[in-house]
């Protein structure tokens, strides 16, 4: 019997993501001052269309990634192989740590000026309850955030840039991270469920 | 990574966090009535407080990567202002002013503060060498 063939292409080749010049990628930068400039824009004009454009596509993004991270990706990566995990973080987290504050600096920005806009923050609206139920969830959720995940993700992408990424500290925060993720991600389904109550009165 | 104990830097810092929100919420959630201000400031001057507590904890570590802090911080500290600067752009926009303005801007100063500290920290006590 002949032995088998070899392959006539070999196992797939993984090209290691190449360490990059920044923490955040500076290409990206042009793109949120133009993000920016259009909400200042939208603010200023106080028109409907373009402060629910802001504020919804926004809101989606924010709530449909942080869903996702969450609640898919979170435990994939978790449950990864410490290699694969830095490749993905190191393709992943910078344009995450640019994209996040954008999403949130509209959908609240742009909320705020379409709540006064349609009088859906005035403590004399009928769901005013509901209303400022959205603040404590945004606010816990602003907390973790910026004060346990953001950092962890920071973190991490220094430790990427060294030659030799020491594997415990990366584990350690990435845990952080990964828990983190999690419970925003269950977090933004009760965003859903107020905003949902408040779009239809 | 050290392992001596370390301070409650993020413990302080999230405490910190939790007190801003609470005042921008309590303030928030009255407008555009009269919103009665003391709870909102004592709310306030609580956070200012942890986050200078914190400020007095970092000056007392021993070795600590004061090159690599004062780095993110200060970028970290850049992008912050601009959010920060979002949202008071919209309360000014909107004739917020007197007592209410004053609480806002204050409390946006602190979270604006407040997260480059976190970031900054827990960059410099994770990844302290270059």
């Amino acid at each position: 019997m002949a032995a088998a063939a070899p392959p006539a292409h070999g196992p797939p080749h993984v090209v290691p993501a190449r360490v990059p010049d920044s923490i955040v990628p500076l290409r990206g930068l042009p793109i949120v001052g133009v993000v920016f400039a259009l909400l200042i824009v939208a603010i200023a004009s106080d028109k409907l269309w373009p402060l629910e454009f802001f504020h919804v596509a926004a809101g989606a993004l924010w709530t449909g990634i942080d869903l996702f991270l969450g609640l898919v990706l979170g435990p994939i990566l978790g449950s990864m192989a410490v290699p694969s995990r830095i490749e993905l973080t190191r393709r992943l987290m910078p344009k995450l740590a640019l994209i996040m504050p954008v999403l949130v600096t509209c959908t609240l920005a742009a909320g705020w000026q379409l709540g006064l806009h349609l009088g859906t923050v005035d403590s004399a609206y009928m769901n005013h309850d509901w209303i400022v139920a959205s603040y404590i969830v945004v606010g816990v959720m602003a907390v973790i955030a910026l004060a346990v995940l953001e950092p962890a993700n920071i973190a991490v992408l220094f430790e990427l840039r060294k030659e030799n990424p020491n594997g415990m500290v990366i584990g350690k925060l990435m845990k952080r991270f990964i828990y983190t993720a999690g419970i925003t991600g269950v977090m933004q389904i009760a965003t859903l469920v107020i905003m949902t109550k408040v779009a239809i009165g | 990574m050290t392992e001596q104990r370390q301070p409650p830097i993020i413990q302080l810092g999230v405490a910190s966090m939790v007190l801003i929100v609470a005042a921008g919420i309590t303030l928030v959630s009255h407008l555009p009535n009269a919103v009665p201000l003391a709870v909102p400031w004592i709310l306030l001057a609580a956070s200012a407080a942890a986050l200078v507590a914190n400020a007095f904890l970092l000056t007392r570590i021993e070795g600590f990567a004061w090159a690599r802090f004062t780095t993110v911080a200060k970028w970290t500290l850049a992008a912050y202002t601009v959010t920060a600067g979002m949202l008071e752009y919209t309360f000014i926009r909107n004739h917020t002013s007197g007592g209410p303005l004053v609480v806002l801007t204050l409390s946006l100063v602190v979270y604006a503060i407040n997260v480059p500290v976190l970031v900054a920290y827990t960059v410099a006590h994770y990844v302290p060498e270059d």
